[in-house]
């Protein structure tokens, strides 16, 4: 993992609570184009995500939501700030490194194209190992504890159209944590799905987060922001706000129950 | 008005000491609204004058009394669950008239306003999605049911909190271009603030 240490920068100061973030984002612009037509996409936004926590990103459209995260996996490079994984700052590795780190350490979940077709469930889980060189076989029994672990084990053998719209968001969960991998980028994972099976879907992302994963989800809808730990608030590029960590929730009602 | 409903809706199950009563409506809502003792007898009190309930039989040992619901009281109940509450009855909403006043008021930043609001309903949001989280789909259904309906009580205002923000930035432009066609230094001091954006950016 440490195969590729960031180049002679001024070392940055960790982050406050001490362990390290599995992401962080310092003070970090996105501007396409220059002159007149020059447009901020994301305006020096930092933030960290420690391994155990799940932070909702929350805005209107156009606000930075998904430059943020596209920054984040590295499918974006910052026009200024540093952006680390797992301490690994993006902008100093190569083109083939950042690739493989972004297979090794990224996993990501979008509303939807989310699974390969023509495998079956824990075929598309265990692609990402295979593609890390991982033999097929040693990959398959990583994939199975995957999507055990997401309560999918007996439907591991069919094909995503065989899979509810809940069940594939599932399964692309249990993909995006395959293996070495503890950050999770999540983009709307439950737009087509209704209240019920988004829920599932969200209590998932917030399991995995406690069993130790970092998280990242942008959502446009408070409700599922919720079940974040933190939610920041982004507005045209720039974060306006944050919620913190949450208070106990016994706080909310007075008389503990 | 609920309470008074609440206690009359608990009585249908059977009659009930006071300090009972207290116990099964906190119970049943998930301690979300508090009652003290005093606001029970009170309560009872009124309601014995309305005829609503009745006592049985005399005070025990201890001076508790145990009531029960009168035919009436029996009416009110199915009329309250058979009838649609109103948004009348439903207290002033400070809020609104909170962001009224913001849009009116010179001087005032609407947009921190709402996110002000927004952040706080959001931690709100969080706290009642960890309570609903850790509670038990069977045991806790009726407490379930109550966190659901805050729930989205407070999605809702997030949602209209997002539509005032749109609402206002759209009434900003408007005044902007308004004043814009007659006064431009406003404009030239926006262009210098494009500029040193762009020029620290570099």
């Amino acid at each position: 993992m440490n195969h590729n240490e960031p180049r002679a920068q001024p070392r940055t100061v960790p982050p406050a609570n001490e362990e390290r973030a599995v992401l962080s984002l310092e003070d970090v612009s996105r501007v396409h184009g220059s002159g007149p037509t020059m447009v901020t996409a994301l305006h020096r936004v930092s933030l960290a995500v420690s391994a155990g926590e799940l932070v909702a990103v929350m805005g209107p459209s156009g606000s930075g939501k998904s430059t943020l995260l596209h920054l984040a996996g590295g499918l974006d490079v910052a026009t200024s700030g540093a952006v680390r994984v797992e301490g690994v700052d993006l902008a100093a590795q190569s083109k083939s490194d950042l690739a493989r780190l972004r297979r090794r350490h990224v996993g990501y979940v979008f509303q939807d194209l989310n699974l390969v077709p023509s495998l079956t469930a824990v075929e598309n889980v265990a692609l990402p190992r295979e593609l890390d060189g991982v033999r097929v076989r040693a990959a398959r029994t990583e994939a199975m504890t995957a999507l055990e672990e997401v309560g999918l084990s007996e439907l591991a053998d069919r094909f995503p159209d065989e899979l509810s719209g809940g069940q594939q968001q599932r399964v692309a969960i249990a993909r995006a944590l395959i293996g070495p991998r503890r950050l999770m980028l999540a983009d709307e994972p439950t737009g087509a799905l209704d209240t019920e099976s988004g829920e599932a879907v969200l209590r998932l992302l917030r399991s995995r987060c406690e069993a130790g994963a970092a998280g990242v989800l942008v959502t446009h809808e408070a409700r599922h922001a919720a079940w974040a730990d933190r939610v920041v608030f982004l507005r045209d590029g720039a974060m306006v706000d944050d919620t913190g960590r949450a208070a106990p929730a016994e706080a909310l009602l007075g008389a503990g129950r | 008005m609920s309470i008074k409903h609440g206690l009359l809706a608990l009585l249908e199950r059977g009659p009930m000491y006071g300090y009972q009563l207290r116990t099964e409506f906190e119970s049943s809502t998930g301690s979300t609204w508090p009652l003290n003792v005093g606001q029970v007898y009170t309560t009872l009190t009124r309601l014995e004058r309305d005829g609503l309930v009745r006592p049985v039989g005399e005070p025990d040992a201890d001076g508790r009394q145990v009531y029960a619901l009168t035919d009436e009281g029996r009416v009110e109940v199915t009329t309250w669950f058979t009838t649609p509450v109103t948004v009348k009855q439903r207290p002033r909403d400070e809020l609104a008239i909170k962001l009224a006043m913001a849009v009116t008021t010179p001087g005032v930043d609407v947009a921190q306003v709402v996110q002000t609001q927004r952040s706080a309903t959001l931690r709100t949001l969080q706290e009642l999605t960890r309570l609903k989280s850790h509670a038990d789909e069977i045991t806790d259904a009726a407490w379930l049911l109550v966190l659901e309906s805050m729930i989205f009580v407070a999605e809702a205002e997030v949602r209209w909190l997002d539509h005032c923000e749109t609402k206002v930035a759209r009434l900003v432009e408007r005044r902007a271009q308004l004043s814009g066609t007659t006064s431009s230094p406003a404009t030239a001091e926006g262009d210098i603030t494009t500029d040193t954006h762009g020029g620290a950016r570099r």
